[in-house]
């Protein structure tokens, strides 16, 4: 046993954080250190600067164009994005719809759209869920009949994360009403641009628009953007879910919310000396180092033994329901470090260089909505309910 | 012991029930979130109408009942998410008028609360106080027979729609807190307005060399400190019972559509981990509403200890269930309780705000952990 880095890991560690130091650009940190919204554009600026290092998709292999790392180098350089208040990278191309189109694209599907993902030519969103398929996400209903060398889509996806700014979306769809459920999934990719598409905004509790539903209207796709076979999609969504868990833990960007919280709690005064002093205060603020050095030492145990294809199995459901959790704790705790002043609700204070009136507005404006909004994290990529059920019966088998 | 209502207690919360039935669904809130503040001087007048703005405030202003009254109309405030100033009004504004005005504010004040002319707001948080009542760096210094103040206030709840503001100070000849009615279109009162999360509105003041009349100080000079805690145990307690029909309305709605919204061929109801998860916040739901009758039985007690412990415990209780069952609630909707489209979120965050206001959970676990440890000398 070593509870070190290796020797390479840490000059590797050093080498991604003077690269990060050198070319984050300022704005886009600030913008991400003080919560405030991030443009499309900011987000393809930092993916085009990681693309030319050649950084862009760090879990990729070397043979599509990905720097080949280790899980351990992965992980280290996700931590340091996530320190360093770099955007975080948008998972559905890269880290999503890329794993399956290596494992079960065509060969025509890998040339063509690996490298738009790379370069973040192509902007992908994730059609999985529909107003009555979440938790039970097989029972979806969305229709692709073929019709010669297309299929023409029908029905409606919703909970679309950014699809607002998507070139691409992967869809699952029903192509047959026989057998289980399960059995009659396609896993297609569809041009947002293809006429029939409409999309539409959700306003979150937040006031902010993050999410989408997606219309589609007999919305015709080239037979080749289906993936893999007919009626096999299921197996390749599951796939792309067990990636998407193990990343939900972001213990980077963790680390930097509670660094965050640390600061703050320093600094808000309480009955005449900071809140950090105050002994709840701060033992909350302790319980949750803890339980976040716990989620940590988990996570590297996982990734140590993890070759870099290699579906991490159920564990992964451990990394996600505390991942969220944690993340949730961590805003509500800079929610409460704010006392009264959690109850303004300022959104021009969330655009990056407003100068306003209120008492801290500025500063404080983005910690009440990121609450709100960390709810979701329990909720979206299988809730904690699902992953519970998951752990219970296949780690547990009861 | 006796936790019932009486039959004009009962009439009071029926006839509030039809007005917000009537008036205050869902759809109408929505729209008067919309509107600039936040507040409607339509249902305003309504409000008034039926009566609801004396509550609370004595008989010969127009007024009728005490804390129960308070405590039934907040209840229904809680439930449909009403935005307008019952609570700074009536409650805090009404409240210190009735407590400690003179006969000539009483009758200039009070009639005009009840008749929905007058909308109140307590200017009293400054920045750094947090939580505490005795933090204020205001100044009010003697000006012939009147008063200058100068200072700032923040998180004036209310204070973007009020048009008359009770403002605490330092009184220096006094040395101590003095209270002050002020109209916030007094020259040297600068008036910053923003919305707050659950569709309210607040103010940020800038009090420069603001000329207050002797007329307008509120209450002994110095008293302010004592005269403030007795007003805020009441407006506390008063949050409480908000909390409690938010909460009840949230379990209702979730219950609802854990029977309704089917997953994997069947109501989610039926997993055996939501059943327990719903039971809990009804478990928590069920003793908030006891602790908001204790809070509301003590808040007039004339023994501050007595009072301020047992209105510290009520909004530490009920504080920690809002905020699991406003949680739990958004979290048995899945996607659809992030959503603004639902009550489930709006809910959520009122509960939220109501958490942070006048002490959050934490900050009435140590005021009974302060008494507890006075109790022990
Ligand atoms: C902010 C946000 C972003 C999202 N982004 C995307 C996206 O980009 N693409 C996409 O396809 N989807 C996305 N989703 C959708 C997300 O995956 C679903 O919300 C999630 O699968 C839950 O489904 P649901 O919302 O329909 O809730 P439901 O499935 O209706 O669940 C309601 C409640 O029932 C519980 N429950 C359900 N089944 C069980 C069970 N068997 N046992 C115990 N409890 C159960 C759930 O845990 C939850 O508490 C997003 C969601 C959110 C909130």
């Amino acid at each position: 046993m070593n509870l070190e880095l290796s020797p390479a890991d840490q000059q590797f560690r050093a080498e991604v954080r003077a690269f990060i130091e050198r070319n984050l650009p300022h704005d886009i940190r600030e913008k991400v250190l003080t919560g405030k919204r991030l443009a499309r554009e900011d987000y393809l600026r930092w993916h085009r600067i990681l693309y030319e290092r050649g950084w862009s998709a760090p879990s990729w292999p070397k043979e599509f164009g990905g720097p080949g790392w280790t899980p351990i180098q992965q992980h280290i350089f996700d931590e340091e994005c996530g320190l360093a208040g770099a955007p975080a990278i948008i998972p559905f191309g890269v880290r999503m719809v890329a794993p399956v189109l290596m494992r079960f694209g065509s060969r025509e599907q890998q040339e063509y759209f690996l490298p738009r993902i790379l370069s973040g030519e192509h902007w992908w969103c994730q059609g999985y869920s529909e107003p009555g398929a979440g938790s039970d996400l097989a029972s979806l209903k969305t229709r692709a009949e073929r019709r010669g060398d297309v299929y023409v889509v029908n029905g409606q996806k919703t909970w679309n994360t950014l699809g607002q700014h998507a070139d691409w979306i992967f869809c699952l769809v029903r192509t047959s009403t026989e057998g289980r459920p399960q059995e009659g999934i396609s896993f297609l990719l569809i041009d947002m641009k293809s006429p029939g598409i409409t999309v539409r905004p959700i306003e979150l509790i937040d006031g902010e628009h993050e999410v989408n539903e997606i219309f589609f209207d007999n919305v015709e796709v080239p037979v080749a953007n289906l993936v893999g076979e007919e009626n096999r999609g299921w197996t390749y969504a599951k796939y792309l879910l067990a990636h998407e868990r193990v990343n939900i833990a972001r213990l980077g960007e963790a680390k930097r919310e509670l660094r965050q919280l640390k600061r703050l709690a320093a600094s808000r005064p309480s009955g005449g000396r900071p809140l950090i002093e105050d002994p709840r205060f701060r033992s909350a603020i302790a319980e949750l180092e803890i339980d976040l050095l716990a989620l940590e030492y988990t996570v590297l145990r996982v990734l140590s033994h993890e070759s870099p294809d290699r579906d991490p199995g159920p564990v992964s459901s451990v990394l996600k329901i505390r991942g969220a959790e944690l993340q949730q704790q961590l805003a509500e705790l800079k929610m409460l470090a704010l006392g009264p002043y959690a109850l303004p609700h300022i959104p021009e204070a969330l655009d990056f260089g407003w100068q306003g009136e209120p008492e801290g507005a500025g500063e404080w404006a983005p910690i009440t909505g990121r609450y709100f909004n960390m709810r979701k994290t329990t909720i979206y990529g299988g809730s904690n309910e699902i992953q519970r059920n998951i752990i219970a019966q296949r780690i547990l088998g009861l | 012991m006796d936790f019932e209502l009486d039959t004009d207690q009962l009439l009071l919360q029926e006839t509030l029930q039809r007005l917000l039935a009537r008036d205050y669904t869902f759809e109408r809130r929505r729209e008067i979130v919309k509107s600039p503040w936040g507040f409607s001087e339509e249902f305003w007048r309504s409000l008034a109408e039926q009566g609801v703005l004396g509550v609370g405030l004595p008989e010969d202003h127009g007024g009728f009942g005490g804390p129960v009254e308070v405590m039934v109309v907040m209840e229904q405030i809680g439930r449909s998410l009403v935005l307008e100033p019952f609570l700074s009004t009536v409650v805090l504004g009404g409240g210190l008028v009735r407590d400690a005005g003179t006969p000539e504010q009483q009758s200039d004040i009070l009639p005009a609360i009840v008749s929905g002319d007058c909308r109140m707001a307590l200017a009293h948080h400054e920045p750094g106080a947090r939580y505490s009542l005795d933090h204020v760096r205001t100044i009010a210094r003697r000006r012939g027979d009147g008063f200058e103040l100068h200072g700032r206030k923040t998180i004036v709840l209310d204070g973007a729609v009020a048009n008359l503001l009770v403002v605490s100070a330092w009184d220096e000849a006094a040395n101590g807190l003095s209270l002050f009615l002020l109209d916030p279109g007094t020259p040297g009162v600068e008036r910053v307005r923003y919305r707050t999360h659950d569709g309210r509105s607040a103010a940020d003041l800038k009090l420069e060399g603001v000329v207050v009349p002797a007329q307008r100080l509120l209450g002994p000079p110095g008293e302010g400190l004592t005269l403030l805690e007795r007003a805020v145990d009441q407006a506390v307690a008063a949050l409480c019972a908000e909390a409690v029909g938010a909460m009840e309305a949230l379990n209702e709605t979730t219950l609802e559509y854990l029977k309704s919204r089917r997953q994997f061929g069947q109501p989610i109801g039926r997993f055996q981990a939501l059943q327990h998860r719903m039971a809990d916040m009804y478990v928590m739901a069920t003793q908030a509403r006891s602790m908001s009758l204790l809070a509301t039985g003590r808040c007039t007690d004339p023994d501050a200890v007595t009072r301020r412990r047992a209105v510290s415990a009520a909004k530490a209780f009920v504080g920690k269930a809002a905020r699991f069952v406003g949680q739990q609630a958004v979290q048995l909707h899945g996607g659809m309780g992030i959503s603004a489209e639902l009550s489930v979120g709006h809910y959520f965050k009122r509960l939220t705000m109501i958490e942070m206001t006048f002490g959050d959970t934490s900050h009435h676990v140590a005021v009974v952990g302060d008494a507890i440890a006075a109790e022990a000398h």
